[in-house]
């Protein structure tokens, strides 16, 4: 066996779909893949039973490379993709693959109607805080003051606090790692397949070719550093002031609650609806 | 068979589950809601599932992920949410997977009026999403026929692995008509070619010899890939000029080369007439009774009902147009279908008679241009 055969990742990959990848060297995107397939591996689920569905931008081109059932589907409407598969196949293990702008600006309203249907899907969302396929446009996730193809003069929207939001909208599971962090990642995104309902992990990994190279934040290497510099564990954070907590990439599980996913809830329409059916007969 | 006054639109729920849909995801809109609410109370009880989405955006791709996953699978809606299916129709196209689309037509553009029937989504139907591709688009003329072109979208869509429109208006998705059901079992069903290889050498869109390659569902021990990038046999993204053209081309001829299976429709008295009706839809109904009328005053009139809207009948058409001297199409719109009546038979053979107001044309309209000269 070749060092490579040896690789945990190599049973994952589409050996027959050309390398390389589309990403530009030094993007966080790879190392999120990487943190996804070993979460699969640790948890030794079948590669038949797990379905990988993503949106469009450079992180919807992961599913691609893993030897999964796979889907690219249009941008922003994963989850509804995935909704619809979920509740054919039940068996299948759907995890939901998007970028920020995917996931919250095109495909905002269906986050918010997955979350709060607790739909049994995992989603991972890459926060590269831009539009990185399009080059660099800013995103529902640009801080504020950076500048982006868009915004010459430095954005002023406020962005979105994503796990915050699912939260909000009634996720079971919230948890937020990077790709500095990536074995953390790999044990949130486990933790997060596991979980009934509706579980996002968000994976803060900054574009240094769009949103590094306009604000003159460094390489890929700086950057990795900064997300390094700035985050913190949220037991660290508890101990923060808010302004200083405010400031920083809070690491973690921020939510992890028992709710009935949405297919436990179904099933007790389809019980009701045959007894019901039933008693009519009766 | 249950004799029942029944209502369009609960025709093609009950069409539905007749053909197999175990799959509903929709958003309320006006005329089509029936079609949902009859289909939440109905699929639960055969173990299938109903799920009201957030929009009609999320519905189009749930139904998508839904027959992906194996189940038959559906959407019902009316113009503003037609408007709204349009990107994920084309990703149906473009990943061939099999699903109907119910559009029940009211009168646009915007809101318009809700209520209101009108035939004016026939070339949206056709052309909405982007892009050069087939399309399969039927529309009934009775509540009956509502039922059997359901079973038919059905049966289309898995045999040929394309999405098609049902494409109701308004009068036929909320008239009533008595109309004896058939027992679901009597009810003839098409299943979606299966694989029957080992997954090492399935090519989920590789050549087959019907040009529509046979589909796993996902979880059925396939591992591939779909996406609505221009994609090889394998399903994978390609940039190569061949690749794409291929698939352009078999996709169109999957398509092309069954018209004759594919094109519904109804002849009435065509032989030896001197004018010819053709119509769809609720117009249909004015149509026979204005051919009616035009006989008893002893015009040879005939009449060709298209159960089958796209593709367009084109032959029938063209050899129509040989025989006869004049052709009328009358339509709830501007004039939408007679465009490509008129690019068959020529400008000058063809009278169109429209009304756009929300109203069915009236007999009379149609006998006027039977008689005109
Ligand atoms: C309906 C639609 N609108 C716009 C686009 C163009 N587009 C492609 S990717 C993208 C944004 C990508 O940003 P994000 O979702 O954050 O993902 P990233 O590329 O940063 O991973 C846009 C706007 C599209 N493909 N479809
Ligand atoms: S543009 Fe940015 S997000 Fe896209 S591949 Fe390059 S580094 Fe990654």
């Amino acid at each position: 066996m070749s060092r490579l055969e040896q690789h945990s990742a190599y049973n994952y990959l589409r050996h027959t779909k050309k390398f390389p990848n589309v990403w530009c060297a030094g993007c966080g995107i790879g190392i999120v893949m990487g943190a996804l397939i070993r979460a699969i591996d640790h948890l030794e689920l079948d590669q038949n039973d797990v379905a990988l569905v993503s949106g469009i931008g450079c992180t919807g081109r992961m599913p691609v490379y893993m030897d999964f059932n796979t889907m690219h589907t249009t941008h922003g409407r994963a989850l509804a993709f995935a909704t619809g598969l979920k509740l054919a196949q039940p068996r299948l293990k759907v995890i939901v693959i998007m970028g920020d702008g995917d996931a919250l600006a095109i495909g905002g309203n269906h986050f918010l109607h997955a979350a709060r249907r607790n739909m049994d899907l995992t989603a991972i969302v890459v926060n590269n805080a831009i539009y990185g396929m399009t080059g660099g446009q800013y995103s529902p996730t640009t801080p504020i003051d950076l500048r982006a193809t868009t915004a010459p003069y430095g954005n002023v929207e406020p962005p979105i606090p994503v796990g915050e939001l699912a939260i909000a909208a009634g996720a079971a599971f919230v948890a937020r790692g990077t790709v500095y962090h990536a074995v953390e990642l790999d044990r949130l995104i486990a933790q997060a397949i596991q979980k009934e309902g509706f579980s996002l992990v968000e994976a803060v990994s900054y574009c240094h070719t769009t949103l590094g190279r306009i604000n003159k934040l460094g390489t890929a290497g700086d950057m990795m550093n900064t997300i390094k510099n700035n985050s913190v564990t949220l037991s660290a954070a508890e101990k923060m002031s808010e302004e200083d907590r405010q400031a920083k990439i809070v690491r973690g599980v921020l939510r992890d609650v028992e709710r009935p996913g949405y297919l436990r809830l179904y099933d007790q329409v389809i019980e009701r609806a045959i007894a019901q059916e039933a008693s009519h007969a009766g | 068979m249950t004799l029942k006054l029944m209502q369009g639109n609960e025709a093609v729920a009950m069409g539905a589950l007749a053909a197999g849909c175990r799959f509903y995801a929709g958003y309320p809109i006006t005329p089509s809601t029936e079609i949902a609410e009859v289909l939440s109370r109905q699929l639960p009880k055969l173990g299938g599932k109903f799920i009201q989405m957030e929009d009609e955006i999320a519905s189009m791709a749930a139904i998508i992920g839904a027959s992906i996953g194996g189940l038959k699978s559906m959407t019902a809606t009316s113009g503003p949410g037609f408007s709204l299916m349009q990107e994920n129709l084309g990703y149906a196209v473009m990943t061939e997977t099999p699903c109907v689309v119910a559009n029940v037509q009211r009168l646009g553009p915007s809101t318009g009026q809700p209520t209101s029937a009108s035939q004016g989504d026939v070339m949206q139907a056709r052309w909405g999403t982007h892009g050069d591709h087939p399309i399969i688009a039927l529309s009934p003329t009775s509540v009956p026929q509502a039922f059997d072109l359901t079973v038919t979208a059905f049966n289309f869509s898995e045999k040929y692995r394309t999405p098609v429109i049902l494409l109701l208006d308004e009068v036929i998705g909320h008239m009533r008509e008595r109309f004896d059901m058939p027992d679901f079992e009597n009810v003839q069903r098409v299943e979606r070619l299966g694989v029957n290889v080992p997954p090492e050498w399935y090519k989920p869109y590789g050549d087959s010899v019907s040009d529509v390659p046979p589909m796993a569902n996902f979880g059925d021990g396939y591992r591939y890939h779909v996406t609505g990038l221009f994609h090889d046999p394998m399903g994978y993204p390609t940039q190569r000029l061949d690749e794409i053209e291929a698939w352009i081309q078999r996709v169109n001829r999957k398509i092309e080369r069954n018209l004759d299976e594919i094109i519904l429709t109804e002849a009435d008295g065509l032989e030896g007439a001197q004018t010819v009706v053709v119509a769809y839809g609720a117009t249909v109904r004015s149509a026979r009774h204005a051919v009616k009328l035009a006989r008893q005053r002893r015009h040879k009139v005939g009449l060709l009902s298209l159960l089958t809207i796209w593709p367009f009948a084109e032959a029938e058409v063209a050899r129509l147009a040989q025989n006869c001297r004049r052709i009328v199409v009358p339509e709830m719109n501007l004039g939408q279908l007679a465009l490509e009546v008129e690019r068959v038979a020529g400008r000058s053979k063809v009278r169109r008679v429209n009304l756009a107001n929300g109203e069915m044309i009236h007999p009379q309209m149609i006998l006027e241009a039977i008689e005109a000269h």
